[in-house]
């Protein structure tokens, strides 16, 4: 079957992807002064210098970079991603304990990006050069504009200070418990606004210029009301596009849960890397990083399976 | 009372460089399961009619003016909602390149099925059925598996006649047929031509075609109304346009036609091209290429008059109109050429055809 071989093409496509991404990271780590040691002997006055070179030797840390990324590739190949040395648990542990709050919260940010951008991208294309349109431009610019740590602030001291709507702190309940899922509803505005934004921007472009073809002249020719012309013939047609933006803005939503999950002091994967980054947690970062790459890979992967949805001319084989 | 009266239709454009009228004070009838034929060059503001007709000019267009009487009534002066329920099922439209007309992320079958389901009031099942056999009778082959088709699988002469089929889906009075085999080879356009008329005889529909080719309108039209820059300078039963020309373009148009056998050299073409509509020329907007253009011409803007008599011929029901000031006396020369038929007159067989 075409599809299968096609996705399987595209996984495989993915190892030398990866590859490049962890051996940048991993140079980039270790270029960077100081290492786990030093971060731990930071807290620990009493630790000399030979101990210091012991616990280097411990950990490997004192073998050439090559060395020390063979044997972080071969443990990655036996699915062990390696210690966090400053944490004294395993990266495994942390990865997965970190991982379904930052994608709970990015399917929140996508979602409200995707409920956004799409009805109001078709209404300025409707009302193409209208005041709507207008004004649905500002909107969308101001939304561009604003970095998310700001808009993450304000959204804590309006809704949280002011209007005492929203708990300050994520609530101590399961993930999936109603007040999590309320208190998310901040964070994943600040995480989706500069994409929902974007996506209006393209929806829009898009969709003026379909509508503009015969094939819409046509439908209308044949007496369908106007809301069929466009929420049938028009939107599947502009789509195409905007997945191609969908997918393509997983990297902002994944990049701006960094920022935004220490704004909300929210425990996912993105604070996680704010912190190794401080530690100088090699292995911890690596996973994190390696993380965002797979779920890019993922993003455009569907994408293209949904292009051959939309789009009867699309086939992959 | 005539299926399709236009009077006096306006439509202008108001584009960056200027207005533009793409219809200039168009009158025409289409009596009921006539074909009505409107020729001219690209511009010339064929299209722009028959949009009109089904009020489906877009911005910056606008119709300025006119009426656009349909069974009587005043399609300019309906509400949106009365315009649609005309839309495929009064007035259907045959576009001209049936490729961009369907949509690509659609079936054919559901694109011709949904206008059935929505003007007919068919449930899912009747529309399908109704679909296929319409499929089956314009010609495409095993219709009941090319129904879930896409356009893209279909061949361009099959993507016609899926857009024909589209267009007869909801027995529609008036059909208007866009330029409908332009985008075909020949061999194909003759069938597709005897498609439309067959069908619309079937039907009893109305055909009011739009095309640039005077062989098609010869095939297929009744009466004729030639058009230049926006306005109609000739109107003529079919026959008569042929053997008896009055307007000196309709004449040009004639001698530009290759003819097998034909022993010049060169063809014949009209010098120079049709106006930048923005900046029409004074007086008679084909005065810069007619070959019989005086002083006079630059002057005073002609209107259609009956060739024999001189006689205001503007309206509707004028079945003979020529816009030339040659019949209205303001010129001191005559038009001075002569139709030459070539072999056999074919005007015994139309004759014969017609009875």
């Amino acid at each position: 079957m075409g599809l299968r071989r096609f996705v399987l093409k595209r996984v495989l496509l993915t190892v030398p992807i990866l590859f490049g991404v962890s051996v940048i990271t991993f140079v980039l780590v270790n270029v960077a002064p100081g290492d786990p040691v030093d971060v731990i002997v930071a807290f620990n006055p009493d630790i000399g210098p030979a101990e210091k070179a012991q616990m280097r030797e411990y950990y490997g840390l004192d073998q050439p970079v090559w060395a020390q990324y063979l044997r972080w590739v071969g443990n990655l190949l036996q699915g062990d991603l390696g210690e966090a040395i400053t944490r004294n648990r395993s990266v495994n542990a942390i990865f997965m304990s970190r991982l379904p709050e930052t994608i709970v919260l990015g399917l929140f940010g996508w979602a409200f990006a995707i409920i956004i951008a799409i009805p109001t991208g078709i209404y300025a294309a409707v009302r193409k050069d209208e005041m709507g349109d207008h004004v649905s431009r500002i909107i969308a610019l101001s939304g561009i504009s604003i970095p998310n740590f700001w808009l993450g602030l304000m959204l804590i001291l309006f809704g949280a200070l002011t209007f005492n709507l929203w708990p300050v702190l994520p609530p101590r309940k399961p993930l999936l418990h109603p007040d999590t899922l309320w208190f998310l509803l901040l964070p994943g505005i600040t995480i989706g606004t500069a994409s929902a934004s974007t996506m209006m921007r393209i929806m829009r472009s898009s969709m003026a210029e379909e509508i503009n073809k015969e094939y819409v002249t046509a439908a209308r020719a044949k007496g369908l009301p106007e809301r069929t012309v466009i929420l049938k013939h028009v939107l599947r047609n502009s789509l195409i596009s905007v997945t191609t933006v969908a997918a393509f803005l997983t990297a902002g939503i994944v990049s701006g849960s960094v920022v935004v999950e220490v704004v909300f002091s929210w425990p996912g994967l993105g604070r996680e890397f704010v912190q190794a980054l401080n530690a100088r947690e090699t292995n911890l970062i690596l996973a994190i990083t390696l993380f965002t790459g797979v779920a890019l890979v993922i993003a455009n992967l569907l994408a293209d399976i949904v292009y051959a949805l939309l789009d009867p001319r699309i086939r992959y084989g | 009372m005539a299926l399709l009266e236009v009077e006096d239709l306006t439509v202008n454009f108001y584009t960056e460089e200027g207005v533009v009228t793409a219809a200039d004070e168009v009158s025409y009838r289409v009596e009921r399961g006539e074909k009505f034929g409107i020729v001219g060059e690209s511009g010339a503001g064929k299209s722009v009619t028959s949009m009109s007709l089904m009020r489906l000019i877009e911005d910056p267009g606008r119709i300025e003016s006119g009426e656009i009487r349909f069974k009587g009534e005043d399609i300019l002066e309906m509400s949106e909602t009365e315009v649609r329920e005309l839309r495929g099922n009064e007035i259907a439209m045959i576009f001209q390149d049936a490729q961009t007309a369907l949509n690509p992320v659609f079936t054919v079958g559901e694109q011709i099925s949904e206008a059935i389901r929505h003007n007919l009031g068919y449930d899912d099942d009747k529309a399908r059925e109704r679909t296929i056999r319409l499929l089956d009778e314009v010609g495409i082959p095993e219709a009941e598996a090319r129904y879930s088709d896409y356009p893209h699988e279909f061949s361009g002469g099959m993507q016609q006649r899926a857009v024909i089929a589209m267009a007869l889906s909801c027995d529609p009075d008036l059909l208007i047929a866009d330029e409908p085999t332009t985008a075909l080879d020949v061999t194909i356009e003759a069938k597709i031509l005897d498609q439309i008329e067959e069908l619309a005889e079937e039907f009893d529909t109305a055909i009011q075609l739009i095309t640039h080719d005077l062989g098609v309108i010869a095939k297929v039209c009744d009466r004729v109304m030639v058009m230049y820059a926006g306005k109609p300078v000739e109107k003529a039963a079919a026959e008569e346009l042929f053997y008896d020309p009055k307007h000196p373009y309709t004449v040009g148009l004639m001698s530009s036609i290759p003819r097998i056998g034909d022993t010049r050299d060169r063809l014949q073409t009209i010098p120079g091209t049709m106006p930048d509509l923005v900046d029409v020329p004074t007086g008679c907007s084909f005065h810069p290429r007619c070959p019989y253009a005086e002083a006079a011409c630059t002057r005073k803007e002609p209107k259609p008059v009956d060739p024999d008599t001189g006689m205001d011929a503007t309206g509707t029901d004028a079945d003979r109109a020529a816009a030339c000031l040659a019949y209205t006396g303001d010129l001191a020369g005559e038009l001075d050429y002569t139709v030459e038929v070539q072999g056999e007159d074919p005007r015994l067989q139309l004759g014969d055809h017609r009875e």
